[in-house]
Formats: C-alpha cells, sequence, structure tokens
C-alpha cells in the first residue's frame, strides 16, 4: 500500500476517534446543563425569548419527556448543527461560531507560526553559538514567559507599543473609522493582528525553545550525528541536515499537547485585544448568559482540540517516518 | 566511547563539570521554594499586611503609587497594595485546594485501575483520556456561566479537569513495580492493595508526583486568574485576576494597576513551575 493510502485511511480512523471525546464532551454538557439550578430551557434556548418560543423549544428539546429521550433530541441537535439561537447576537449559534471562526484561525496561525519560529530559532542559535550566555539567557527568558499570563504581558505590550510609542493599535481587528480596500487592508489587519499574534506566541515560544533545546542538545549526542561529523561534514550542515529534523518531532508534539492551552490563551487574547474571534465571543456570552451560545462553542472548542492534536499526530509521522500510522 | 568534538559540549547541564552541575541544580529549586514559601507567608499574613477590605474605596481613583497607596488605587479607587495581598490567600487557597482534590482523584483512578487491570483498567484509562481531551479553561467558563461563580465550583471544576496526568504516571508507576520482589513479599505478608500502593508504591514515584501537584498549583492558580479577569470569577472575593480585569479598563492612564498584580501572577506561576522542573529533574537523576 501506498503511504499516501495509509495517511487517508489513518486520518479516517482518527476521526472515528475523535468521536467519543465530541460525544462525551456533548454529554457532559447535556448534564451539566440538568444539575445547574433553574429550568433548563433557559438553559437550552436562552434568556429573553417569547413564551410562544419558549413552548416551542420545549417541544423541541422534548423536556414534558423522559431523560433518555432527550438526551437523544439533544444529540441529535447538535449532531445537525442545530445548536440554538443567540438572543444576544440575534443570531442563530452556529453561523455566529462560523462567522468568527476565520479571525480566530488568523490570530492562532499567527501566533503558532510565530511561536514555534522564535522558540525553534532561538533553541538553533544557542546550538550553533554554542554560547553559554545566550544559553542561560534562553532558558532563563523561556522560564519566565511560560509562567507569564497573556493577559498581563499583553497589558504591557499594549502599554508600551500602542500606548507609550502609539506604534501600533490597541485592539480590535481594523480600524473601524476608515474603509480600506486590497493592500491597504490587509496591512491594516496587519498591525492589528501584531500585538496579539505577539502575545499569544510568547508562552508558546517558550515551551517550544526549551524542548528544542533539549531534543537538540540530545540529538548532537547520537551516534550517526558524530559519525557524519567525523566524516568531515561542516558543523553547518551537520546541525541542518541531521540534528534539526529530529529535532523537528518532539516539538510538533508538544505543540499538539499544549493545543488546549493554545485555545484557551487565544480567547483570553482576544478578550484583551477585542479579536472578533470565537473566544471573544464565548467570553461575551458568558459575561451575559447566553447559554446556548457558551455550551456550543464549548463543544466545537473540544472538537477542534481534538482535531487540533490529531493534525499535530499526522505531522509528526509525516516528519517522523519510523512512526507508523495506526 | 568516542570523545565528543568540543562543540557539542559547552551548553548541555549534563555535561557540565559534576562541582559546578551540583551547584547549578539545587538553585532553581531553592529559588521556586523561596517564592512559594513568601506567597504562604503573603497569604497568612494577609489580615496585618494590609489589614484594609480589599474591596473598599480607600482613595482617590487611579491615584498613581505613593506613601499612602504603594501601588496606586484602581478605576474604583481601590488600594492595588490590599489588592495584591489578599489575592495571595485566594491565589493560594484556589491552587492548593485543587491541586489537592485533583491528586486524590488522580491517585486513586490510576492506583484502582493498575491494580484491578483488565476491563475496569480498560474503561478508567479511557475515562482519563477523555478528562485529559477536554479543554479545561473553556470547562470551567461553562461551569461557572451555568452555576454562578463560586470559588468552591470554581476549584471543582479545575480539579476536574486536572488529575489525568497524576493517574497516567501513577497507573505506569504501579504497573512497573508489581512484578517486584518486595511487593511480591508484602503481598505473601499478607499486605492489602492500598497498603501496598501507600507504602511501596508511593515512597518510589513521590517525586514525580510532587512535581505535578507542583504545577497543579500554578495551572489552578492560572486558570483561576484568567477566569477572574474576565470577570467571572466570585465576586466575593479579591483575587489577582480581579485586579488585571480592572487593569485592562484603564492601562492606558494607570500602569500600577496592571503590573503589581501580574508580576505577583508571574513569580507565583514562576516559582511552582521552578519547583516542579527541579523535582523531576532530581528524580530523572537518582535514576529509580
Amino acid at each position: 500500500m501506498t503511504r499516501e493510502v495509509t495517511v487517508t485511511r489513518w486520518a479516517l480512523g482518527r476521526l472515528l476517534v475523535a468521536l467519543p471525546v465530541v460525544l462525551g464532551v456533548t454529554t457532559l454538557t447535556f448534564v451539566l446543563i440538568h444539575v445547574a439550578p433553574g429550568d433548563p430551557i433557559y438553559l437550552l434556548a436562552g434568556d429573553g425569548g417569547s413564551p410562544a418560543y419558549y413552548a416551542e423549544m420545549r417541544a423541541k428539546y422534548g423536556l414534558d419527556r423522559p431523560l433518555v429521550e432527550q438526551f437523544v433530541r439533544y444529540v441529535h441537535a447538535v449532531a445537525t448543527g442545530d445548536l440554538g439561537y443567540s438572543f444576544m447576537f440575534q443570531s442563530p449559534v452556529l453561523r455566529l461560531l462560523l462567522d468568527h471562526a476565520a479571525a480566530s484561525l488568523l490570530l492562532g496561525f499567527a501566533a503558532l507560526v510565530l511561536g514555534s519560529a522564535v522558540g525553534f530559532g532561538a533553541a538553533v542559535l544557542c546550538v550553533v553559538t554554542q554560547s553559554r550566555g545566550l544559553d542561560a539567557l534562553v532558558r532563563g527568558a523561556a522560564t519566565v514567559a511560560y509562567a507569564a499570563p497573556v493577559f498581563w504581558t499583553g497589558q504591557i505590550f499594549i502599554l508600551i507599543a500602542a500606548v507609550k510609542l502609539g506604534w501600533l493599535p490597541v485592539g480590535g481587528m481594523s480600524s473601524a473609522r476608515e474603509t480600506l480596500v486590497g493592500v491597504e487592508w490587509m496591512v491594516d489587519v496587519a498591525r492589528h493582528l501584531l500585538l496579539p499574534a505577539v502575545t499569544l506566541a510568547l508562552p508558546l515560544a517558550a515551551v517550544v525553545a526549551r524542548v528544542s533545546l533539549a531534543s537538540l542538545i540530545e540529538g548532537l549526542r547520537e551516534t550517526h550525528v558524530r559519525a557524519t561529523y567525523a566524516r568531515g561534514l561542516s558543523r553547518a550542515r551537520v546541525i541542518g541536515r541531521h540534528v534539526i529534523p529530529n529535532a523537528l518531532v518532539p516539538v510538533t508534539a508538544l505543540v499538539g499537547q499544549h493545543a488546549a492551552d493554545i485555545v484557551a490563551g487565544a480567547a483570553l487574547t482576544e478578550a484583551l485585544f477585542g479579536w472578533p474571534g470565537v473566544g471573544y465571543l464565548v467570553l461575551h456570552g458568558s459575561l451575559h448568559r447566553d447559554y446556548p451560545l457558551v455550551t456550543a462553542a464549548f463543544i466545537l472548542i473540544s472538537t477542534s482540540v481534538v482535531m487540533f492534536n490529531a493534525l499535530s499526530d499526522a505531522a509528526i509521522a509525516w516528519l517522523d517516518p519510523r512512526i507508523r500510522l495506526r | 566511547m568516542l570523545p565528543l568534538p568540543g562543540w557539542t559540549r559547552a551548553f548541555a547541564f549534563d555535561d557540565v563539570t559534576r562541582r559546578t552541575r551540583r551547584a547549578r541544580r539545587p538553585r532553581a529549586a531553592i529559588a521556586g521554594l523561596l517564592l512559594l514559601t513568601v506567597l504562604a507567608l503573603v497569604a497568612v499574613g494577609a489580615p496585618w499586611l494590609a489589614p484594609a477590605d480589599p474591596f473598599a474605596l480607600s482613595g482617590p481613583a487611579l491615584a498613581a503609587p505613593s506613601p499612602d497607596h504603594p501601588f496606586g488605587t484602581d478605576d474604583l479607587g481601590r488600594d492595588v497594595y490590599t489588592g495584591v495581598i489578599h489575592g495571595a490567600w485566594s491565589s493560594l487557597l484556589v491552587g492548593v485546594a485543587s491541586a489537592a482534590a485533583a491528586t486524590a482523584i488522580g491517585l486513586v483512578i490510576g492506583g484502582f485501575a493498575a491494580i484491578r487491570a483488565g476491563a475496569i483498567d480498560h474503561l478508567l484509562m479511557r475515562v482519563t483520556e477523555f478528562a485529559q481531551a477536554v479543554p479545561r479553561f473553556f470547562l470551567v467558563v461553562v461551569v461557572v456561566s451555568l452555576f454562578g461563580g463560586r470559588l468552591w465550583l470554581v476549584i471543582a471544576a479545575i480539579a476536574l479537569t486536572a488529575w489525568p496526568a497524576t493517574a497516567r504516571i501513577f497507573r505506569a508507576q504501579v504497573l512497573n513495580t508489581l512484578g517486584r520482589d518486595f511487593v511480591m513479599a508484602a503481598r505473601a505478608c499478607g499486605s492489602s492493595d492500598a497498603r501496598i500502593l501507600l507504602r511501596h508504591v508511593m515512597p518510589l514515584t513521590a517525586a514525580v508526583l510532587a512535581a505535578q501537584v507542583s504545577y497543579q498549583v500554578g495551572g489552578a492558580i492560572l486558570s483561576e486568574a484568567g477566569l477572574s479577569f474576565l470577570g467571572l470569577g466570585d465576586p466575593r472575593i479579591m483575587t489577582w485576576g480581579t485586579l488585571l480585569g480592572a487593569a485592562h479598563q484603564t492601562v492606558s492612564e494607570a500602569w500600577w494597576v496592571a503590573l503589581f498584580p501580574g508580576l505577583a501572577l508571574t513569580v507565583t506561576v514562576l516559582g511552582c513551575n521552578l519547583l516542579g522542573d527541579a523535582l523531576l529533574q532530581r528524580d530523572a537523576e537518582s535514576g529509580r
């Protein structure tokens, strides 16, 4: 069987593995809705509807039926994408979430690329220069940056770059006052993106730097690396061809393991910068008791974290041919 | 063994000479312990260090740091210094309580799964994997939105997602130890499962579990702070996250409201992580 076929089959298998998690999260949400104080109809259908609307919703979720049937109806609604209606935003929840997904993906992707590149780059620089001072600096900075919460570092960045220096906008995704098109619009969004992306990338860069440093140093000790060095290859070539590719594997695994943290950090970063993504939406919904929005987003975010894990597994398998896809 | 080329040597901690290595390792551990001790002292001493009510109006809004208000005041005229001191107490409470609960759950599930093996093990491990896959922060957000922001709910929700790592580590350790002679001997003497776990397996895995607890404390403190930052925390309790949430609105005018609580939070989490790292490294070097 060719590798491509194996990968496709494996990806399908991975989806099947993700299914129980999604079902589990849906069950958990259902249980929470029914255990929570108050009439579950408000948690299912939201605050602010008319009596006729609630009657309709009661019938839809079968609230007068046995719990098992209610559960089946709930799962059915979630599975068909019928996630309820948000009174706060006057829009179906699914539509709302999808509308905000692009902004989240943009921020997340930018931070992922930036954080991995900076973290890995710093580690490679330490290994190439073998400067003890640089090594201590990178390790120290990584330890501190990993402990600092995004909602604090972000404020410090806003204070310095936006308020004191006035270089960058304080928040939002685009300048509301002007209607820009084409390249100007992209530059404007990029300027708004920079601070939140750096904020979110910082803790990621910290973990990546720590793990890459460890695996790069370990890689240098491998006998095949020593053998290539003994054969007279240049240092740059030994590191570039024989050490870095191997070190990418644990780093990718690490990014996958931190998927949930990255998503949580993204939500907090979005809230801080007013970045109109899914996280920002959920947190607003939560503050305003928009229950359908919050519960649906929880299910959707859990699903995306599982997908993110699967993607990182796929990337590892691609990077390391020795790993067999299961 | 082949001598390593010079360029592989300089930076790796395990080929620095033995003397400097010994001098270097405890530094991080001591720093971590020291930071946490200071936190604990501040938390316990809060009523004496800052006797005022952290929510009380104590001066003009957004007053810069001065002898009266060493860390300034926030937009509601609350003293930031008092808030930071009282925040130490709530952070410590959240961190320790959720880590303790998570460790207890993890030990019971991990130990039970390993000892009972078979179908129970399989089931418990699937549950563990599921709990690990649930995004912790958002679960806390959902729980708080549905049930209201009470501190014990926040602690419970964090604990319910933090135990899987402990369970997996403990299970692996138990499985690793069960076949060993001293466990057989204990069993032959009639020791119960619980006694074997507590007296013979626990000591071997204590360092790794302690490291886990240390990370859990830091993680729980961060989660709670994030929640309070968003205004979803317990409104009756002053935390560093509450202060950072207030700071967010006024960061352009008052840097002090953001700087001090954030510093306290970062230093505390740093202390937990340093201690955890040091414990893990110690365990790795002990070679058990």
